[in-house]
Order: structure tokens, then C-alpha cells, then sequence
């Protein structure tokens, strides 16, 4: 039943005292599909991501990985895995593959064998003229494709990815998705945490919303965009008054934040009418809703840190 | 315990690949340091101290100390390997989060790291044998039962160390138990001076720590001399290192699994 799920967790809980982390996550991701979970600092991603690879056991609930407990045979699932993490932990003394080398030897594949599937990442990461480069002289950028091509060392059938391109530039973070896109074409699923939106779009079949350790929504990035949001959004400033009560008569949702109007028209037409009546002057942008509008709807603008 | 495995020697061998990395920097230490120690204390110390009494036998000052030297050598690389190194591998470098992305286990990582601390004290106790040798101060073959020792020894101070790695906030920390156990052990546990120059409670304290057992150990096998409490120091030597090092995994996996 669960083995033809690449991942399946069920009410996943991870309590630390009084203070419960994750409360009680279901999922399920299927072989080849690319979810990523979405959610404010604190949410509790990670938390759910560390207990999916075997760094921490869940309080209940469980989590199989093609079918295997993470709590009664964790090598076996760390087997499968390849596991980017959040923050840079290569070996700093060293070199690029020797990094490799290294994390291979931990999986018992031998030597040869590593140096032979080195070769072929290194190229696909764009570091095979690194090889010999020590790990102190990598960009940002590149320590990061290490990590991505170190995860990939033991061949796995899923690839977690905590935060991928946090901190990169978007030239750095462009190359990221480029060959997590690629990965995906071979068919490797993918667990991917992030809080860029963009990055979620651009990568994710599907995504989930998490805040204060539950799941909130689920669901391809255009079904929840059209769902929860709707097709456009239009973002007012300078305005008096009149305009907000005016747009209060249309339907669809308002809100006031700052010095800024955004307004969520069920009939994006008749806020197009009225404006061009009423207010031809004022200055606003009618743009297409993103995955970032659904975000802030379900968690809310409040400062998290 | 039942996840202990060979696998922890997968973690002995990335420190050792570290080390031979960068071993010029690693080697020289454990060359140089009974060097300096016999020319400054010995030759120095040893203008006003002529001989001394030990088991019977006069010894010249600088035979008396050298094994001590070795013994003090064997506490502080084992120590410093499984506090400011493990510590720096764990919280600055988040080796053991990397590792633990593997088919390894935490159990496997905190044993890794006490058998390197253990390899660390052997290699830096090999090397000042051979330099004690060299310089004519240890009799054979009783000598070769250093290694042994500094197995026994070396495992003994990386699970102290380590348990203090669990328990540091930071890595100033680590002054602490330096200042509470591993000074005061480096002046009173028979290292530098006989044992029985000391006044009956100091007595009884220093028979209490655990470089007084080991510094007996590493002097009777350099110098060939059995001592009546060799059976006892080699109990507690034996009893420290495992129990500690069993506290360590415990107290470590604690540290690591949240």
C-alpha cells in the first residue's frame, strides 16, 4: 500500500518540552514528483525534513521512505537519500573531490567507483576544473553545487533540498534550478524546503503550505494561486479615501497594508471600469497573482524573527 | 549500544585523511615537545635536583621525568582532540551533520571520534618514545608497553573529553575543566615529582586521578621498574576508560539528537 509512495509520512509530530515543533504533518510524495514545502521561519520545515532523513526521531507518528520506517531501519533510508543541507558542511581541509571521496566512503562504494561517477557531477555542477581546488577558495555558488553534487555520490532515489539557494546570488540560484530541473527529468523525486516563492514556481509539481507545524494547503502552484487568490491582484498607492471605499462595493477581497492597497477582484474587469472612471490618475499596478499573494494570505504578513 | 559498528571507522578515517593533511602542522608538536621539556626541565631542574629515589633505584632527574612527560602527552592529545577538535568538527564545521547524512549513525560518529582521540595519543606517545629513546631513556623490551598503555590512556581522556564536548556552550568553555582537572592533574599526579614527596591528603587526592595511574603505567614500562600498585593502576585505568567512554556516547547522543 505505502510502497509506492516515495514518501509517506503520517501525523508526524516532534514536540521539544512544552513546545510542540510539528503538529501532526501528512504527506505523501510519489515517485518522480518534485514537492516543495513552503512556509514563514519557524513553520516547521526543516523540522519535518530532518525527521524524513533520519537526523531527528519524530515524538509520533511515522515516515517511510519507499516503504522503509526511518525509525527502525534509518542506514537503509540514509541509503536512498541524498540530503542537501541548509547550511554549508563541506570538509574545509579538503579539496572539491576529496569532498567526494570522502561522503562516498561513508556509503562503502569504493574509491574507483566514486572517482568514476565524480567525474560525469563534477561536470554537471560545473566544477570539474575545481577538482583540486581547495574548498576555502569555492564561491558561495559553487560550495553549493558541491553539496548538491555531493548528495548525488550514492545514487539516490530521493533528494532532499533544505533552503538550496538561500544566500545565492540569482545567477548562482538560477544555476541551482537549472540542474535540480534536469534531476527531475531522470526521474529522481525530490523534498525541497524553501521560503522563495519564485523558487517554488519554478521547480515544484506540487507544494505544500506549512505554518505553526501543520499543513495548511496543498496542491499544484497554479491550483492554489486560482483557488485561494484568483487570477490577478491589484496593488494601489497614493490613494485617498474614496478609492478604498469605492473598491469596498466591488467584490473580492481587500486589504490595507502600510501605505498599500492590495485588492483581490473576483471580476477583474469592474475594477478595471471603475478606476478608469472614477480615478484615471491613479497610480497603481494590475498584475498577475503569484504563489508569493497565496503565501501571504494563508501566514499572514506578521514579522516571524 | 547496539548501534555501534565498523562503520565508525569510516569516521577515524576522515580524521586521519584530515591529519595527514595537514600533518606538518600535526607532526611536529609531539617531536619537539619531550625535547623541550627534557632540555628545560631536565638539564635545567635537573642542576638542582640530582637524583631521585624511585622503587629502590637512584635515577637521574631527567630518567625520572621523561615517562611522565610521555604520560602528560597522552592525556593532554587525546583531551585536547576530543574537546577543542570535536568540538570545532561539530559546531563550526557541522562534519558530524554531513555525516550523519550517511548510512552512519550518531553511535558511529561519537566512536569515531573517541577511537581517533585514542589514535591521536598513540601516534604523539610513538613518536616521543622514539625520541626519549633516542636520547637513552627507555629500557627495552618494557618499552614497547607504552602503546598499550597509551590505548588505555588515550581512550580514558577522549571519553572525559568528549563529555565535556557535551556539555560546553561554547568553546571557551573548555577552560574549565582545564583549569579543574587537567592542570592540577599535570602538577600533582607523580609527573614531575615523586608521589611521596607530597603530604598524606594531597597523597590520597592524587591517588584518586586518573594520570597518577597512567604516569605509574607509562614510568614502569619506560623504565623497566614494576611498581606494588601496577595491578590496581591498571584496573583503574582500564575501568576509567570504558566507563567514560560509555558516559560519552550517552551524553554525546544526547547532544547531537534533539
Amino acid at each position: 500500500m505505502t510502497s509506492e509512495h516515495a514518501i509517506s509520512a503520517q501525523n508526524l509530530v516532534k514536540r521539544y518540552g512544552e513546545t510542540e515543533a510539528v503538529r501532526g504533518i501528512s504527506f505523501d510524495v510519489s515517485p518522480g514528483e518534485v514537492v516543495g514545502f513552503l512556509g514563514p521561519n519557524g513553520a516547521g520545515k526543516t523540522t519535518t525534513v530532518r525527521m524524513i532523513s533520519c537526523f531527528l526521531p519524530p515524538t509520533s507518528g511515522t515516515a517511510l521512505v519507499y516503504g522503509i520506517d526511518v525509525r527502525e531501519r534509518p542506514r537503509d533510508v540514509k541509503r536512498i537519500l541524498g540530503i542537501c543541507p541548509q547550511e554549508d558542511n563541506l570538509d574545509p581541509d579538503f579539496d572539491v573531490l576529496k569532498n567526494l571521496l570522502v561522503y562516498g566512503r561513508y556509503f562503502g562504494i569504493p574509491a574507483a567507483e566514486v572517482k568514476r561517477r565524480a567525474e560525469p557531477l563534477l561536470e554537471s555542477m560545473a566544477l570539474l576544473d575545481r577538482a583540486k581546488s581547495p574548498v576555502a577558495a569555492l564561491s558561495g555558488g559553487m560550495k553549493r553545487r558541491l553539496i548538491l553534487a555531493r548528495a548525488l555520490v550514492n545514487e539516490p532515489r530521493v533528494l532532499v533540498l533544505d533552503e538550496p539557494t538561500t544566500g545565492l546570488d540569482p545567477q548562482a540560484r538560477h544555476a541551482i534550478w537549472t540542474r535540480v530541473r534536469a534531476l527531475r527529468a531522470t526521474g529522481v523525486t525530490v523534498l525541497l524546503t524553501t521560503h522563495y516563492m519564485e523558487e517554488a514556481a519554478q521547480l515544484c509539481d506540487r507544494v505544500i503550505v506549512i505554518d505553526n507545524g501543520q499543513v495548511l494547503l496543498g496542491g499544484t502552484p497554479d491550483e492554489l494561486v486560482r483557488l485561494e487568490v484568483g487570477r490577478s491582484v491589484i496593488e494601489v498607492w497614493n490613494y485617498g479615501p474614496d478609492l478604498a471605499a469605492a473598491l469596498r462595493e466591488l467584490h473580492g477581497r481587500l486589504e490595507e497594508v502600510g501605505d498599500r492597497l492590495y485588492f483581490y477582484p473576483e471580476d477583474e474587469d469592474a475594477v478595471e471600469r471603475l478606476l478608469e472612471s472614477r480615478f484615471p490618475h491613479q497610480e497603481r499596478l494590475h498584475r498577475r497573482a503569484t504563489l508569493e499573494d497565496v503565501f501571504l494570505k494563508l501566514t499572514g504578513r506578521a514579522l516571524r524573527d | 549500544m547496539r548501534n555501534l559498528s565498523f562503520r565508525s571507522l569510516r569516521v577515524l578515517q576522515r580524521d586521519a585523511d584530515v591529519y595527514f593533511t595537514v600533518w606538518q602542522s600535526e607532526f611536529l608538536p609531539p617531536l619537539l615537545e619531550p625535547i623541550l621539556y627534557v632540555f628545560g626541565f631536565g638539564l635545567g631542574l635537573g642542576q638542582l635536583v640530582h637524583n631521585v629515589q624511585y622503587q629502590g633505584r637512584t635515577l637521574s632527574y631527567l630518567a625520572f621525568m621523561a615517562p611522565g612527560v610521555l604520560a602528560v602527552a597522552i592525556m593532554f592529545w587525546a583531551f585536547f582532540e576530543t574537546t577543542f577538535s570535536s568540538y570545532v568538527r561539530m559546531y563550526y564545521q557541522k562534519t558530524f551533520d554531513a555525516i550523519l547524512a550517511t548510512p552512519l549513525l550518531v553511535e558511529d560518529v561519537i566512536l569515531g571520534e573517541l577511537l581517533w582521540g585514542t589514535t591521536k595519543a598513540v601516534i604523539a606517545s610513538t613518536i616521543m618514545l622514539g625520541v626519549l629513546a633516542v636520547l637513552g631513556l627507555v629500557s627495552w623490551p618494557t618499552g614497547l608497553w607504552v602503546l598499550p598503555i597509551a590505548i588505555m590512556g588515550g581512550l580514558l581522556f577522549s571519553g572525559f573529553g568528549l563529555i565535556m564536548t557535551s556539555t560546553v556552550k561554547t568553546i571557551s568553555q573548555f577552560n574549565v575543566p582545564m583549569f579543574a582537572f587537567i592542570l592540577p592533574m599535570f602538577t600533582f599526579a607523580g609527573t614531575f615529582f615523586p608521589l611521596d614527596l607530597l603530604p598524606g591528603w594531597a597523597l590520597a587526592v592524587a591517588w584518586c586521578l586518573p594520570l597518577t595511574h597512567l604516569a605509574l603505567l607509562v614510568r614502569s614500562a619506560v623504565l623497566g621498574v614494576a611498581h606494588p600498585m601496577l595491578p590496581v593502576s591498571v584496573a583503574y585505568v582500564l575501568v576509567v576508560a570504558i566507563g567514560l567512554s560509555a558516559w560519552a556516547l550517552v551524553r554525546m547522543k544526547k547532544r547531537l539528537i534533539q
